[in-house]
């Protein structure tokens, strides 16, 4: 098994950028909140940068591990008979 | 009817949903380890992740492991202590020496076929020269392990993560320091003995992504809060806000560094010390998955090295420019016509601070503490925690929360990894001749363990010591300045013998720890900071102290490995074909070329020291 480091690295980002997209999005307008960060929702921003990031990361993991997966198959077929020659 | 409520400033609440993204963080990390369990099965895929990554990951878990706990306390401390010179560690300290390293050492390094820098050692010298340099490797890669588990515990304390579990535990204070030290120690041991140097490795991309994400929010809100670039400049010392002021001389300059001190002490040997011989930064590079790749690894992770500073140093600097917090009372009408007084308590030490960055306090009367002279001795290493504290809410905090656990987790799990590797292959496999892999593995895995243990016991060595970014400084001026004095000299002069190179590696590490016991920083105290045998020359700073400790290091022991060598005859065992490097053929195309890149690196790395100088 071989693994693909941006199938983990998608995966982490877009479960954190949902749980914090979903919390600044239940959280805003709460000003006492936000006084801190100056106004600014950045709960509900870097949720969603946080997201958008994971997916692309995840997606192209998913296409590098697929086309990582089947020459390995096809492999293991061509040797027995290359092991007959 | 009156009311009374009083907020306790910088004093986080961390809510559910700030526990709920670090323990999903430390969960997945895990994860990852035990994934990647059922891939690891040799030797070579333990602790060589089975010499199989691209060039990318291999660069980018390299930078991520060379920004441990201590770079992100310690960096954001230098940030407000001395301003973007701090950056000289980034810039001059580290991107000549990886280029170097990545287009010159490399191909020598993976070419050998060595899985360690010991073992190269071994191949090109002897196997005394390879035992001596691998155990001055596992004492170093225990204190610095050490020095980065006190470094997450002055976060902890500083942001009061778990003073009130502790409360409601009925544990008492001083058992957050062994708690906080040991779950992490032995947390990380937990995924890199599963799944050995892959783990690591994919780890430490994850965390460098973890890092950025975390870090970013409160670099942007805090450049807000401050006034951009702009109101920084009104806020600071106009030497805070250049990089190369006053480096020209040492009492020109907050950090009392001099040229000499600068030039060839951090940008050639505790630089090139530390990314071109030591095997913690090395394994990624050595695990890639062929020269070319390993070639590239340090000058792909040169790249974002050069933008680090905006990460790590400026949170230091908006956390001095802020205004001081002191104690108000706002008395207000509310709406029903009561009265509400709103105090706003600061503590003493917060009010005799500078910016956010708090006054050093005794920590059983909680006054400031003050130098000779009245004025409070400021924290500085809480400035990146006061930062993230002051400006993020609960969220965002518990996301920068994750960013600091996953650089301490980058760094541990590099020197555990390297730890592992260099005892059970340059010790462990010397002695007990004809171990079956299986049993490497094994041993191995009980290595990573026992690296835990011993780091949790060096911490305390760390607490004593003050300053981490300087005790790792003096640590590197001991171990990696002879050693890459011995190594170059080896590959560049033939003659060079293994007795030469013995000798010198020896006088080299007595040299500086002779130059430490002899010499201290005005206003030190003899004992652990240097003059502990007596004081015959007086340094203007510590950093400038060991600067010069590493370069006495590296000069002694390329001049006695030189008089050895021309005194023993060549030794006529070296295998010439084996140390020679292996070039390989190399893409044609101008742009996929390493030097290419390097060239590219070298000129954005110039371009932003013209711009901040």
């Amino acid at each position: 098994m071989k693994l693909d480091v941006r199938l983990p690295i998608g995966l982490l980002f877009s479960t954190l950028g949902v749980i914090l997209a979903a919390f600044g999005g239940a959280t805003n307008g709460n000003a006492a909140l936000y006084s801190r960060s100056l106004g600014f929702n950045v709960n509900e921003w870097s949720g969603v940068a946080m997201l958008v990031f994971g997916l692309g990361m995840f997606h192209f993991g998913r296409r590098a591990q697929r086309r990582l997966t089947p020459p390995v198959e096809v492999d293991r077929k061509r040797h027995p008979a290359r092991g007959k020659r | 009817m009156e009311g009374c409520r009083c907020l306790e400033l910088c004093l986080p609440n961390l809510t559910h949903i700030d526990w709920l993204i670090v323990l999903f963080y430390l969960a997945f990390v895990l994860g990852v380890g035990l994934l990647l369990k059922f891939s690891t099965k040799t030797s070579s895929e333990f602790f060589q992740a089975g010499r199989s990554l691209p060039a990318w990951i291999c660069g980018l878990a390299m930078v991520s492991l060379s920004v441990g706990a201590p770079e992100f306390i310690g960096m954001g401390a230098w940030g407000a202590r001395f301003g973007l010179q701090a950056a000289q560690f980034f810039g001059i300290g580290s991107i000549p020496a990886m280029l170097f390293a990545g287009l010159y050492l490399m191909p020598r390094y993976y070419g050998s076929g060595a899985s360690t820098i010991p073992g190269y050692v071994g191949m090109r010298f002897d196997e005394k020269t390879r035992r001596v340099s691998a155990w001055l490797f596992l004492l170093m890669m225990i204190f610095s392990a050490g020095i980065g588990l006190y470094a997450l515990d002055r976060a902890a304390e500083s942001l009061q993560i778990l003073d009130r579990t502790f409360i409601q535990l009925g544990w008492s204070h001083q058992a957050i320091f062994p708690v906080v030290i040991s779950l992490a120690a032995l947390l990380v041991a937990l995924y890199v003995l599963l799944g050995g140097l892959t783990a690591s490795i994919y780890n430490q991309v994850l965390q460098f992504f973890v890092l950025v994400a975390g870090l970013l929010p409160v670099v942007l809100i805090g450049l807000k809060g401050v006034g951009g670039w702009e109101g920084l400049k009104t806020k600071l010392p106009g030497a805070h806000l250049h990089e190369w002021s006053g480096l020209l001389h040492v009492h020109g300059n907050s950090m009392g560094v001099g040229f000499v001190g600068l030039a060839i002490g951090l940008g050639f040997v505790l630089s090139l010390g530390f990314w071109g011989t030591d095997f913690l930064v090395l394994q990624t590079a050595m695990a890639a998955d062929s020269a070319e790749s390993g070639q590239r690894a340090p000058i792909i992770a040169a790249l974002p090295r050069l933008f680090l500073p905006f990460l790590l140093i400026l949170p230091g600097m908006i956390a001095i420019a802020l205004p001081t917090p002191h104690t108000t009372t706002n008395i207000s009408v509310g709406p029903d016509g009561s009265i509400v007084h709103n105090i706003q308590v600061v503590s003493a030490a917060a009010e005799h601070g500078k910016g956010l960055v708090p006054a050093r306090s005794n920590p059983n009367t909680g006054e400031p503490i003050t130098n000779a002279s009245g004025e409070a001795i400021l924290d500085a290493d809480q400035a990146t925690p006061q930062l993230m504290a002051h400006f993020l809410p609960t969220g965002a905090l518990g996301l920068a929360l994750t960013a600091l656990l996953a650089a301490l987790m980058s760094g541990l799990a590099a020197h555990f990894t390297a730890f592992s590797a260099v005892f059970t292959r340059d010790v462990y496999a010397q002695v007990c001749k004809g171990a079956s892999d299986e049993h490497l593995v094994k041993v191995g895995r009980i290595a990573v363990l026992v690296a835990a243990l011993l780091a949790i016991g060096s911490a305390y060595a760390a607490l004593h010591f003050g300053d981490m970014l300087i005790e790792l400084e003096l640590i590197f001026s001991v171990v990696n300045a002879p050693m890459l004095a011995i190594l170059l000299l080896g590959m560049s002069w033939k003659r060079t013998t293994s007795t030469g190179a013995f000798t010198g590696l020896l006088v080299g590490a007595a040299a500086a720890l002779l130059h430490h016991g002899l010499t201290l920083a005005t206003g030190g105290q003899a004992g652990l900071h240097g003059g502990w045998l007596s004081v015959l020359h007086q340094y203007p700073s510590e950093i400038e102290q060991n600067l010069c400790g590493g370069i006495a290091a590296f000069v002694f022991a390329l001049i006695i490995a030189m008089a050895v060598s021309v005194a023993t005859a060549s030794n006529p065992e070296i295998e010439p074909a084996r140390i020679v490097p292996v070039s390989g053929a190399g893409p044609v195309q101008w742009w996929k070329r390493a030097e290419t890149w390097a060239l590219l690196v070298l000129l954005a790395m110039i371009v932003l020291n013209l711009c901040f100088a």
